[in-house]
């Protein structure tokens, strides 16, 4: 196209659009502002391909190369004055937030089920009655406002860097937060209930880490929510507030998941039921690979991140 | 836990893939397992226990290979020799017994102690994967090896009434040649030297091998529920101190309805996998 000569006008880009795969050209746009962000691109993109809403768009430099962000110019990319980008269909997606408040509401529901033991799970001399041990009213109350705080979380203090997951996540999510409450749920509420092997003693130890680390996990959400201001994507080195439980970030990358195990293993030993101690394991890793690729991605973007920190576990994990 | 899915993929697909519970597996358990890496989204390698994979094969067409050091090269042609060598017994033995006795009765019975020497010490499988010395993801291989492991010890050893089903020698003889194929290819890949006849019969024997070592599993497990249920075995009651409760029989009826998904995507794998490798020896040898 022609270029243009006069004096303060922008050169403007071509974009043509290709399948990464079959190479086949897929959309050609002209007449593009140099300084348009691969997020107007793709919202371009989207027209002519109308089921391939931007969130389902993954642009690329390179067909096997790593995506464009949404941020990115276009003039400040590698491109000549037609820009070649490689298209890959990320699938169909849902919000993060759907699938948080999805997978959190599950297990709060289900739990409840158990607890009020509705007909069926049990045997029938058993439905509708209550469990006559402290510790299961109290486990009850614990599960609950965890999630009940995990929901609120979702809503209000969350800032989440991408808007879409895959859809097919919901389905791994869901059936792996809903199945573990009820198999949990179905022991701890269960007539044949065995209280913990050292009684009160013991619901009271773990019931004060489960609060402790509850009110952790809480602090150190609200400190990474300050980190970054509203509708931003900025990424900050966390530091120690002057909250005593964002203290842990002096040794930890991932206070919040250090926090979270400790609530789950709390509850593992205040009702002393094994289940719930898998749980924990399983969550465990888990949130160590998360811990350790968040660790990874710290250490790659900062040259100053503190060396003492581990991603999860103080001087261990 | 959004990315779930990410971590989860590598257990989650290998898992759907080669299997929930113990797997179907009749089958070379590399053979089965670039199945499992190709249903899942990584489109690594497979699992040869030795040096040439599907995926070094190929590699081996376009001028590549997977450089081993000399000590897991000697390694592993060892274990693959030896492992051949051990299924060779194990295939004799059966033979032996079968036309000395003319019945199938008893026969497991004076073939134990082989079958799980050799069948256990796949584990050492796992180890090469962790190692890295075979290409394979550990996850595959763990899960391949595990429910062998599962079949022999924990359906055939600990459940003797079953012992003599004649189910038992179905999927016997079809591990058995199966693995005589698998250790064989592996062996002579390393070696550089692999006659096209055991490429052949590794691509071409699982198509009737891999059912008939299903069936014979899924019979075995079958015969077995109705001791599980009468003994009570391997299971745990309520009420205990852990609050936990594990019924061996509901395992195993949930055992046997996870080869329903799992055996359809591992066969249908094997038979993509075929026409890849098959297919393109056919298309080098025109070119000849």
């Amino acid at each position: 196209k022609a270029l243009s000569s006069a004096p303060g006008t922008a050169q403007q880009l071509q974009v043509e659009i290709l399948d990464a795969k079959t190479r086949e050209k897929l959309c050609f746009l002209d007449k593009v502002e140099p300084h348009a962000t691969i997020a107007e691109i793709k919202n371009l993109f989207t027209k002519s391909h109308p089921q391939w809403y931007p969130t389902r768009q993954s642009l690329r430099l390179d067909p096997k190369g790593k995506s464009l962000k949404d941020e990115d110019v276009l003039q400040k990319l590698p491109v000549g004055t037609t820009a070649t980008l490689y298209f890959r269909d990320l699938g169909a997606q849902i919000s993060w937030v759907t699938v948080f408040l999805t997978e959190y509401t599950g297990p709060l529901f289900i739990y409840l089920l158990f607890y009020f033991r509705v007909p069926f799970i049990y045997g029938h001399k058993y439905d509708f009655t209550s469990s006559r041990h402290t510790v299961v009213h109290l486990a009850c109350i614990c599960h609950s406002f965890h999630y009940i705080k995990r929901l609120l979380e979702t809503l209000f203090v969350h800032r989440f860097s991408h808007g879409t997951m895959p859809l097919r996540n919901i389905f791994k999510n869901c059936t792996y937060y809903w199945g573990f409450a009820a198999w949990m749920a179905y022991y701890i509420n269960h007539p044949l209930y065995t209280p913990p092997t050292y009684g009160a003693q013991q619901v009271k130890l773990a019931l004060a880490i489960f609060v402790i680390c509850q009110l952790g996990n809480f602090s150190i959400h609200m400190a990474l929510r300050d980190l970054r201001p509203a509708g931003s994507k900025t990424r900050k080195i966390p530091y120690p507030t002057k909250n005593p439980f964002t203290w842990l970030f002096l040794l930890v990358s991932c206070p919040n998941y250090t926090y979270e195990l400790g609530s789950w293993i709390s509850f593992a030993l205040m009702t002393q039921c094994l289940p719930v101690a898998l749980f924990s394991l399983v969550g465990f890793t888990q949130m160590t690979i998360w811990a350790k690729g968040k660790h990874r991605s710290y250490l790659k973007e900062f040259r100053d991140y503190p060396p003492l920190r581990m991603p999860i576990i103080p001087f261990l994990l | 836990m959004g990315r779930l899915t990410e971590a989860a993929a590598a257990g989650g697909g290998a898992s759907a893939a080669s299997s929930a519970g113990p797997p179907p597996n009749p089958l070379p358990l590399s053979a089965t397992s670039p199945g499992c890496a190709a249903t899942m989204a990584s489109s690594e390698e497979d699992g040869s226990n030795g040096g040439s994979s599907e995926a070094g094969e190929e590699r081996e067409a376009t001028g590549k290979r997977r450089r081993l050091g000399l000590v897991a090269t000697a390694w592993l042609t060892l274990y693959n020799i030896a492992m051949t060598a051990g299924w060779l017994v194990l295939a004799i033995a059966m033979v032996r017994f079968y036309m000395e006795k003319g019945t199938h009765k008893g026969l497991y019975k004076s073939i134990q102690k082989t079958l799980k020497f050799f069948q256990t010490f796949a584990l050492l499988e796992i180890v090469h994967c962790l190692i890295g010395i075979v290409p394979t993801s550990v996850l595959v291989a763990g899960v391949q090896v595990s429910s062998r492991i599962f079949m022999v010890w924990l359906i055939t050893h600990s459940i003797k009434p079953i012992q003599n089903e004649e189910s038992v020698v179905l999927f016997l003889v079809a591990w058995t040649v199966t693995e005589i194929t698998r250790y064989s290819f592996y062996t002579f890949s390393l070696l550089d030297h692999l006659p096209y006849f055991i490429k052949w019969a590794r691509y071409n024997f699982f198509i009737i091998l891999y059912p008939v070592g299903v069936a014979g599993e899924l019979l075995t497990i079958y015969a077995a529920l109705p001791y599980v249920k009468k003994t009570g075995m391997f299971s745990i009651r309520l009420p205990n101190k852990y609050n936990f409760s594990f019924d061996y029989y509901y395992f195993l009826l949930i055992t046997m309805a996870s080869y329903i998904p799992l055996f359809p995507q591992l066969y249908f794998h094997m038979l993509r996998q075929r026409r890849k490798v098959l297919h393109g020896e056919v298309i080098v040898e025109k070119d000849d």
